[in-house]
């Protein structure tokens, strides 16, 4: 049996599954899903909706996410708030290769999402077009009302390992098919994956 | 002993209570409350029904052309004449609203002649999914009672499907001269017929002048 090889090997995840092991992946998706720190991602007006959901009359520190971390390292979720523009983009993709496995993404907001109404030149088309997005919160921006409901979203998906078990099989987060258009006249199906 | 008297600050703290708000996305339990709405917030859209059934949409799409996030589209076709959806001679048999597009600015509340799409207050919403995020007709029309239909990533609480925002009009639905620049709020009924704005309803002067301009136009036309 691999089993102490596969742990050593993936950690946790690397665990095969039998009955020992599944009540203690219920605790380790448990316990993320109730300490999950969220990674500062405030670029636009949407992230004073953030702040306001980490505020007093919203408190995310009921749900274990009052910690947010400006070290990538150390979060566990990122949020991106507000309208990602194209020089943005890199750095945006950069803190979340720095952050640590496992690592999810809620796009908070229209421009985060899609781009919203700025539909131009300047700004991307959802950030799912460069990180892999696990929960969409719509709104312009969304109220912590919304936020607070895609966050137990999330908190839901992963304590039930739907997110990870999905990123093994497809290697996306929200399984994101996006057409490549290379300029050659052809396109070709690219799926984003976690594993750049 | 400064320090005495941050402490005093925190003792006094104590005693007034909570403010947080114990909203935990429809999965907290019995504390899981929502805070009550402001009359003007707009929420996620509906596409209302007359009360015979007939949908009001009749795919004039002027909402799409208002929309400045342009998350909404709309295709009219004729009305088979068998079996009408809508009373005039078309009605939208495509209506899809793009959620991670919109910016409830609720301009296509404006712009809509017939009153076919109002918003809800409904605001607690997420999707895990892109193509969840695209609302289709089947998913915005109200059902038989004229309540929106409430799927399952929305949090709806009861009572709640009967609130629709405040909703505004700058001009009045027929074109009216007086009613220009006017706006005003419409009833809290929520589905259904609603009384109209109480603004359209006033005869001005103006009205009374371009009446009375038509009526000239009118003789003068017989006259020939």
């Amino acid at each position: 049996m691999g089993l102490v090889q596969n742990v050593g090997e993936s950690g946790i995840e690397g665990l095969d599954h039998n009955f020992v092991t599944a009540p203690l992946e219920k605790l380790v998706n448990w316990s993320r899903a109730r300490s999950s720190w969220p990674a500062t991602f405030g670029l636009a007006c949407c992230a004073i909706e953030m702040m306001a959901t980490g505020g007093s009359h919203y408190d995310i520190a009921r749900l274990g996410m009052e910690v947010f971390r400006a070290s990538p390292r150390q979060a566990d979720v990122m949020i991106v708030a507000g309208r990602v523009s194209q020089k943005m983009a890199p750095v945006l993709r950069q803190i979340y290769d720095q952050m640590m496995e496992p690592k999810w993404v809620i796009s908070m907001g229209v421009c985060a999402s899609s781009g919203g109404m700025f539909n131009n030149y300047a700004i991307v088309q959802g950030v799912d077009q460069i990180v892999p997005v696990d929960v969409y919160a719509p709104g312009c921006p969304p109220g912590p009302e919304t936020l607070l409901h895609a966050i137990t979203t999330l908190h839901e998906q992963i304590e039930s390992g739907e997110l990870l078990r999905r990123r093994a099989e497809t290697g996306a987060g929200a399984n994101i098919m996006i057409e490549q258009l290379d300029g050659q006249g052809q396109s070709e199906l690219v799926t984003l994956t976690s594993k750049a | 002993m400064g320090y005495l008297r941050g402490f005093a600050v925190t003792a006094k703290k104590i005693f007034e209570g909570v403010t947080t708000k114990q909203y935990e996305g429809g999965k907290g339990g019995k504390t899981d409350q929502k805070a009550p709405k402001p009359e003007r917030l707009h929420g996620r859209h509906v596409l209302n029904k007359y009360e015979d059934g007939m949908e009001k949409c009749i795919g004039c799409e002027l909402c799409a052309g208002v929309c400045p996030a342009n998350c909404i589209y709309v295709r009219g076709a004729e009305n088979p004449p068998s079996d009408p959806k809508s009373p005039g001679e078309r009605f939208g048999y495509v209506y899809e609203i793009n959620y991670l597009r919109c910016i409830h600015c609720d301009m296509c509340v404006e712009a809509c002649p017939t009153e076919a799409i109002t918003e809800t207050k409904l605001f607690e919403f997420s999707f895990s999914n892109r193509s969840d995020a695209i609302y289709t007709k089947d998913e915005l029309l109200v059902d038989d009672d004229g309540r929106p239909q409430q799927l399952p990533w929305e949090d709806w609480r009861d009572g709640e499907d009967q609130h629709t925002s405040g909703w505004m009009r700058a001009t009045a639905p027929s074109g009216k001269a007086s009613a220009q620049g006017t706006v005003a709020w419409s009833g809290e009924l929520g589905y259904g017929v609603r009384a109209p704005e109480a603004a359209q309803n006033v005869r001005t002067p103006i009205d009374a002048a371009i009446e009375a301009v038509a009526v000239d136009t009118a003789k003068a036309e017989e006259k020939g």
